[in-house]
Order: structure tokens, then sequence, then C-alpha cells
């Protein structure tokens, strides 16, 4: 059994705000689903299967949402592993979809993390009391960067990986997000800019750091015979993989991510290497976590990530692996502090041949998007999912 | 030399509570699984390696090095550096360096035990600083 060829993504909808203080949380869900919906040419009562994650508003995510949209489900999903739940949700609809348990999936996040003030990369989350971990962490303040930072001085110590390199990040994506008008920073940087701004929490400077919006994303999914009667191009589920990694007791490898577990179970699935890729949608919560997630995807040698990064290597049109060619979260957008559903529609977009004609990959047949959800340096969960343009 | 970060006590469970405890006290302890001989942090109740429930706490060395670590310079009104410890009984754990010049850490550096008083006297944290 695979989720191979079982299911298409034949809608998807990023919401053009990045500031909504005047919608509600539940009204940007509820607007990126009816952009997702009408994007596949279906109706909101063809959907009978609905996938969110905590973002989602209501009582328990799912029912209060279903309640607000006034929909009919047959399937419900509710996984919440952080910014990679929607890669996760994406290949979950997949099996549903197989196993006859629904014909037309919705996917939704929304957020309005700048509004609301909300998520600072240099606070720390408070815990509640009875989180096993907690006591063992929050006195000491792990903010939120701090721990995407510990990643980059552990890889830096082991590989000699630069502050340079990882700016080389941040300069791709700014090249990409000149030609979206939506992102939230559109102009071009460059690694001495990157290099020279302020810092945040060793090695990370602050144009390490992705942007905070408000916003949000939808996909519809479908079974085949779906897909084949609506007009639109056709983004086949080839593959997904999923992995929660943790401190393992104390045991623990931070120049890794679970995507050394979820990329090759989606790459397995799907029948496809890494070289086979054409465009990537790789999470850009901070530049350090692209490089170590491509290591572990297998786009280079773990460790090499520093040098394959460099000289313009992820910009589309110049370098061997095109990635987030809307800006990403470094630049475009990171609705609700989680990123991952902004990376699946751009790959659909590169897919489709409906990027932006300055970033779009020429004859784009085979995309990966990949999501790293949770903290990169204490827990976190990861989701790749593999499509192809049929 | 920074000024001293404001230290939020630590949420306590039944479970944590002898770890706090002996913090208040001064003293680290590490937990062992002695039916398949490692140590192990968080401490827990089960073993994460074998999921035996044969554990006990054991008072730690108090000295390890520094894995990794990270100064944070913006947010807060106090620079102070995380870090992951390797201590000398093997798991790594996350801490604090503390009582030093915070741009000299350095990955691979000895450490020793320090504790640190929490905000409303319960009791303290283990950190560590240069051996
Ligand atoms: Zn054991």
């Amino acid at each position: 059994m695979s989720i191979n060829g079982k299911a298409y993504i034949m809608g998807a909808y990023e919401h053009p705000t990045r500031k909504a203080p005047d919608k509600s949380l539940t009204q940007l869900h509820a607007e990126v689903a009816k952009g997702a919906i009408e994007d596949a040419g279906l109706t909101k009562n063809d959907i009978d299967g609905y996938f969110c994650a905590g973002d989602a508003p209501g009582m328990f995510y799912a029912m209060g949402m279903a309640d607000y949209m006034g929909l009919k489900l047959r399937h419900i999903d509710g996984t919440d592993t952080g910014g990679s739940s929607y890669m996760i949700h994406a290949a979950h609809a997949a099996m549903a979809i197989a196993m006859g348990k629904c014909n037309v999936a919705l996917v939704t996040l929304a957020g309005r993390p700048r509004s609301e003030g909300q998520g600072v990369g240099t606070t720390a989350r408070a815990p509640s009391a009875p989180i096993a971990e907690a006591g063992f962490e929050y006195p000491y303040n792990p903010a939120l960067a701090s721990m995407y930072a510990m990643c980059a001085t552990r890889h830096m110590h082991e590989f000699g990986t630069t502050s340079e390199q990882l700016a080389w990040i941040k300069v791709a994506a700014s090249h990409h997000a000149q030609h979206n008008p939506n992102a939230m920073l559109r102009d071009v940087v460059t690694v001495e800019d990157v290099v020279n701004s302020p810092m945040i929490t060793t090695p990370l400077h602050r144009l390490d750091c992705c942007v905070i919006s408000d916003g949000g994303g939808a996909l519809i999914i479908t079974r085949p015979e779906i897909a084949k009667s609506l007009n639109r191009p056709k983004v086949k589920i080839l593959g997904g993989g999923e992995a929660i990694k943790h401190q393992n007791g104390g045991e623990f490898d931070l120049t890794f991510s679970g995507a050394a577990i979820s990329g090759p179970a989606a790459f397995a699935e799907a029948g496809v290497t890494p070289k086979d890729i054409q465009y990537a949608s790789i999470y850009d919560s901070f530049t350090i976590t692209v490089l170590i997630q491509l290591e572990d995807l297998g786009f280079c040698e773990k460790g090499k990530g520093g040098a394959f990064v460099s000289d313009g290597n992820l910009i589309s049109g110049v370098g061997k692996l095109p990635f987030n060619t809307d800006g990403g979260g470094l630049c475009n957008n990171h609705p609700a502090n989680r990123g991952g559903m902004t990376k699946v529609i751009e790959a659909v977009r590169q897919l489709r041949g409906e990027a932006h004609p300055k970033v779009q990959v020429p004859d784009c047949h085979l995309a990966l998007a990949h999501g790293t959800g949770g903290i990169l340096g204490t827990r976190h969960g990861s989701g790749t999912l593999i499509m192809e343009r049929e | 030399m920074a000024e001293e970060r404001i230290i939020p006590a630590p949420p306590v469970n039944p479970e944590s509570k002898p770890y706090w405890d002996a913090c208040a006290e001064g003293k680290l302890l590490v937990k062992h699984c002695t039916a398949c001989g490692k140590a192990h942090h968080y401490p827990r109740t089960m073993c994460p390696f074998c999921f035996s429930d044969k554990t006990e706490f054991r008072p730690a060395k108090g000295t390890g090095e520094i894995y990794s670590f990270s100064v944070v310079k913006r947010g807060p009104p106090i620079p102070y550096a995380i870090a992951y410890v390797t201590l000398a009984e093997g798991p790594k754990m996350m801490t604090n360096i503390v009582d030093c010049d915070l741009d000299s850490i350095k990955v691979g550096q000895k450490v020793k035990l320090v504790f640190k008083p929490v905000e409303d006297g319960s009791t303290q944290m283990p950190m560590f600083t240069p051996a």
C-alpha cells in the first residue's frame, strides 16, 4: 500500500494579506478555504474531509471550524506538528482518499500573530504545568530563536559552516521575493547586509530570521476521478513522510533534523531521488533550518550544506536547486508562525507553471515541500511531501 | 560579567518533585536505569531507552562540557547564554552558562555546576560556569 498516485492537489490559495487587524481568525480560515475551493472549481458542499491544526480557532479546532463553515464531514484529522502539519495533512488526506474515507479534502491554516503582537522569536513560550519537560527548560528562557541558534553553533563547530554561508539562504529568498507583490520584504539583500544586521542570538542575525505575518492558506485534495473532471493542472501526490525528532533522553545530535527520517520515507514512496527534484520548498523559519534540512533530505552531504547554498545555488535561474520562489518565510509570509502551508502552495504553483515568470522553473514536473514544526533544537515534527505535475 | 536574569520557578509535578527538592538543597540528580544501565535527562519514571520502570536518582558529579550554546542579545533586558551541556554521566541537559564573559564561551569548554535561586525562592536552577 502506498499513497503514490491516490490523490491530487487541485486547489491552492494563499491569502494576500500580511496584516489583518480587521479580520477574525475564524474568518481568515474561511476566506482561505473559499479561495482554495474556488481555485479548484468546486463548491463547499463537495468537501467531505477536513484537516486543520492548532492554529484553527473554536472548540477543538476542526469542530469549531466545521460549525462556522457549515461543513458536512465524514473524515476529520487534527494532526498538529506545528508548521509542518500541512505537509502531513496533505499526505494523510491522500491516505484517507485512498481508503475511501473522503473524496474532497480541505486543509486550512491561518493566523494573525502580527496583529496580536505574538510570536516574537526572542521570547520563550510559557509552558503549562503538566508538560513533562517544562520545568527543565522554561526557567532557562529557551527563546525560540536561540533554540535554532544552538543548532547553528554546533553545525559551525563540527563542519566549519559560516555566517556568510547561512546568509546566502536569505539572499536567495530575497531575490525571489522582489517579484512577489504580496511579500513582506521585497528588497534584494546581500551577504553583507545579512551578517551586518543586528545579532539576535549568536550566531543568528536579524536577517537570518523569518518574518512574522498574518494570513493563511488552504489546499483542496481530491480523488483521481474528481481531479480529471476539474479544469486545473493536476498535481499528483507521489509520496509523504513524517517524523518526530526529540531530545531522546539527552542523547541527540543538533546537526540533524527529523527530515533525515521523513525525507527518505517520502522519496521511497515517490520512487524518485533528490537529484530528480526540480523545485524545493524548504521550511525557512531561520536560515539554519534550511541548511540542515537540505542536508537531511539528501540534496547534499551532511556538513556540506554551507557550500551547497553559497553563490546563489538556491536562486531560480541561477543555481541548481531553486527554493522558496515566493520569497519563503524569510521574505514573503510565515502566517500563524507556521510556514508549511505556504511551502506546499508555492510548490503547487511551480508544478502548475503559475509561479511568477521571473522565478518559474522551466517545465517543472517534480517538486518537494518539506516542513519542520515545533522547535529545531528541542523537539519538532517533520513532514515531507513529493508532488508531480501530471 | 552580565547582570543576573530573574529566573522563573519551574512548574513542578509529582514526578519531578524529588529533582527540584534536591536542587533546593544544592544537589543535581541524574536518573539512571538499573535495567539497561543508561542515564537520561530530563528525569522520567520510565527509562526512555528500554522503558523499564527500574529507574533511580543518583547525585551528579556536577561536571560536563558545552555541547552547544547561544548568547541571546535581543529581546530580554539582559543578555544571557542558553546551552546544552553534556554531563559527565552522559546525557545532555539544557541549562544556562553563567558567571563569565558571555562572549568568551566556546563549544567543548569544560564547565562545573552552580545553582541560581528562582524568583519565588522555591528551588534553585542547576547552571554551569567555566571550570
Ligand atoms: Zn533502561
